[in-house]
């Protein structure tokens, strides 16, 4: 070998040498844009309250994130934007009007609890934001389903009301549809939260299987197991939060597209029998974490057949 | 003859920034022949030609350097008159070493040796018998030229019991940049149509299917007019543009609708035979002229190149000379690939010859060349989506990282045809083809091992 055939003097590395540019930061920073308009919705209707739920729930869950991975002597991992979603998203799953200090608990056990401990991005086996808003309704029950109504500052003598899934007393359509009810600051407008839904999937950041399965399989049950009127079911409470934003976490479902319509119907399904015959009015986060742990049993069950395998 | 539009979609596949605007429309260009040539006695799949010359003799262009090995091998020949400098190792693209020859070609031809090229007798092909056809392109040193270097005269002598009732004519080149093949359609349809006419007599008159990208309208015009008046079944097959619609697979499965089983499984075993357009135009030279196969045309491209080109060069052109043909380089290169951006090799230096199956040269300046480190798999199902091959590469690069090549064969490693597809797609940037090439070796290597494990055993015994 001739030294002079040895300098090296391009860049070495093993193909391919072309990339999509696409990236996990502009993934999370596409969902938390596509999450921007429900924010907006959430903080119209409720006011100050929302708006200092979600900012104390990003601030607080970003600062566990960055003092988590200090703290275990693992690369930063802040600029992802993960845990700023995660911060976003548990916020939109309280109730307007939460102490503060329980909504900072709440991003401290999703992060420090339900996303680093198992090892950080990629390795949680649960939804995070739902874990700690699992955790944050067992442990605080009583603030955690008490919601402020919509425009509350403009009836100061009665500003806190059941959820109309535990009552029984449904707003009309367009209020529903709009989100003109009480309930967590980021799953009452319908409309919001499928125009965000609607980014996602033209930005193919998410697929249509695991949102339509699971309200395919909401409305199914509604007509199966009786109660309200199907569009009532589905517009209220956190289903389609959950459907389009929840449960279509990736970490935490399958990968592939038969794997995702299993999931989808699983969480659809058991949200609707949650409602119907559980103990709380409203299931959608608990069926969600309960098909987080079917996720890698549905993935094995699903395994993609290899182009010209028997 | 007809065109018709392909009724199959493969699953997968992505759609990389293709570049080729840079030489699309730029005519072949030949460069005649540089000071040094370095033929590379294993330019072919299979075992590397057996070399016939010492330093210092003197050889003629055409001449044999190297004799066929085996069963899968070829002969290797000489581009150009000159002296044998050196037989030796030299770099090759992949990054290893193989035996070359280095020959100077400026050297005068000593007294009473006869200068004259080294020609074969041409054949008619329409009488010639199959077995003269067969030995001519074995004699010529044709293997595939698109990428892989599969002697020719092997796959086009089937084995018993297996019937070739497809030819299918790859004129996809589904890679960024590489516009040989397109320019050597829109050049050489002629040829391309003899070519054809010779394989069809040499399998027993299988139907023909010749593939090409949508985006290639010109190469589809041209083939049209040199095959309009052709007799038989024969079709244009065009693709939707699709990396990797070249894959030979994946252009079975596009151009007829036949799956190739599982790796060992041939295309041969579902009717097939898939050959380059390079490939066919110099099997019609070979035969029609007596040419034998001493340059290939190769498309020099990419940001960092002064004036990029498609250039016939003698094989064994070394890499420096394509560029210098090409005007030098523009700006800092940062990345040179032989080959085109999915599949391509990636090369330290520029003294690395040309062999039969470089269809490319790429230089791309820092501003082209993505660098990146990687993260956690967040099991978005982009690679599963972006697999042609509908492996779960996400689980076999895991396994990868941990080492288990088992359940990464369980996971039907084996099958991947690394197009890159899956690193193309991972927001983690993840080297998941990188992986799936590792865990592939590992087992090779482990099978092999175990082979000679059984034949030192029986050896003994």
């Amino acid at each position: 070998m001739k030294p002079k055939d040895t300098s090296v003097r391009y860049l070495l590395s093993s193909s391919p040498h072309a990339h999509a540019s696409v990236s996990v930061t502009r993934l999370m920073l596409d969902v938390i844009l596509a999450l921007l308009p429900t924010t907006a919705a959430g903080i119209a209707f409720f006011g100050w309250p929302a708006l200092w739920t979600v900012l104390t729930c990003v601030v607080s869950a970003v600062a566990t994130e960055a003092l988590c991975r200090r703290a275990m002597g693992r690369e930063q991992t802040v600029g992802d934007l993960s845990a700023v979603l995660t911060g976003l998203l548990l916020a939109l799953n309280l109730p307007a009007g939460l102490p503060l200090w329980m909504a900072a608990a709440g991003s401290v056990f999703a992060i420090a609890i339900a996303k680093q401990v198992f090892g950080g991005l990629g390795m949680n086996p649960f939804n995070p934001a739902l874990a700690a808003r699992a955790f944050l309704l067992i442990s605080f029950t009583g603030p955690m389903t008490t919601w402020l109504k919509p425009f509350w500052w403009r009836s100061p003598e009665a500003m806190t009301t059941a959820t109309p899934l535990a009552t029984q007393e449904f707003p009309g359509f367009a209020d529903l549809f709009l989100g003109i009810m009480p309930g967590c600051i980021g799953e009452v407008s319908a409309l919001a939260l499928l125009v965000g839904a609607a980014y996602l999937l033209v930005r193919r950041v998410i697929t249509w299987h695991i949102p339509v399965a699971f309200l395919a399989t909401c409305a199914a049950c509604a007509l199966v197991l009786g109660g309200a009127p199907v569009h009532v079911q589905l517009l209220s409470g956190g289903i389609v939060l959950g459907a389009c934003f929840m449960a279509t976490d990736y970490v935490t479902s399958p990968a592939s597209a038969k794997g995702k319509l299993i999931f989808g119907c699983g969480c659809g399904l058991l949200c609707m029998l949650i409602r119907r015959f559980g103990a709380y009015p409203e299931g959608c986060s608990f069926a969600i974490l309960i098909m987080n742990a079917f996720a890698p049993l549905i993935s094995r069950w699903t395994k993609p057949k290899p182009f010209g395998a028997k | 003859m007809k065109t018709v539009t392909s009724p199959f979609r493969f699953k997968g596949g992505v759609h990389p920034d293709y570049n080729k605007e840079l030489a699309r429309d730029l005519p072949i260009e030949t460069l005649s022949c540089p000071a040094e040539l370095v033929v590379s006695l294993s330019q072919h799949l299979g075992a590397p030609a057996t070399c016939l010359v010492k330093p210092g003799d003197y050889v003629v262009k055409g001449q044999v350097l190297g004799s066929r090995t085996g069963f899968i091998s070829l002969a290797v020949h000489a581009p150009a008159n000159g002296i044998v400098k050196a037989v030796e190792p030299r770099l090759t693209a992949s990054g290893g070493q193989s035996p070359a020859v280095v020959l100077d070609t400026t050297a005068p031809a000593p007294e009473g040796v006869d200068p004259t090229e080294r020609v074969l007798a041409p054949l008619d092909w329409q009488t010639a018998p199959r077995e003269d056809l067969l030995r001519r392109i074995e004699e010529a040193g044709i293997c595939g030229m698109g990428g892989a270097g599969f002697p020719t005269c092997v796959k086009l002598n089937p084995p018993p019991g297996k019937r070739c009732e497809f030819l299918i004519v790859n004129g996809a080149e589904c890679e960024p940049y590489l516009c040989a093949d397109h320019r050597v359609m829109i050049e050489r349809a002629d040829r391309i149509r003899t070519g054809v006419e010779i394989m069809r007599r040499v399998l027993g008159d299988p139907a023909v299917r010749i593939a090409v990208e949508a985006n290639k309208p010109e190469a589809i015009a041209a083939l049209e007019r040199a095959f309009a008046d052709i007799a038989g079944d024969v079709e244009i097959v065009v693709l939707p543009v699709l990396y990797p619609q070249g894959s030979e697979k994946h252009q079975i499965y596009a151009t007829v609708g036949r799956v190739v089983p599982e790796p060992p499984a041939l295309p041969i075993d579902v009717g097939c035979v898939v050959e380059n357009v390079g490939t066919v135009a110099a099997i019609a030279d070979a035969v029609e002229k007596g040419k034998i196969l001493l340059s290939r045309v190769t498309t020099v491209s990419g940001d960092a190149v002064a004036t990029p080109k498609n250039v016939e060069a003698p094989i064994g052109t070394s890499y420096a000379d394509l560029i210098a043909f090409c005007g030098g380089t523009k700006g800092t290169p940062a990345k040179m690939i032989s080959g085109g951006t999915m599949m391509g090799f990636a090369v330290a230096t520029d003294r690395i010859p040309t062999t039969k199956t470089t269809s490319g040269l790429l230089l791309l300046s820092e501003r082209r060349v993505f660098r990146y480190s990687s993260q956690a798999c967040i099991n978005c199902g982009r690679c599963l989506r972006a697999c042609p091959m509908n492996l779960d590469v996400a689980e076999i690069g895991k396994a990868v990282e941990s080492d288990d090549m088992a359940e990464a064969e369980s996971l039907h490693v084996m099958s991947c045809i690394e197009c890159g597809a899956c690193s193309f797609s991972c927001p983690a940037y993840r080297p998941l083809t990188q992986h799936c090439r590792r865990a592939k070796g590992t087992i090779r290597a482990r099978l092999a091992a175990a082979r000679a494990a059984v034949a030192s055993a029986k050896a003994t015994t």
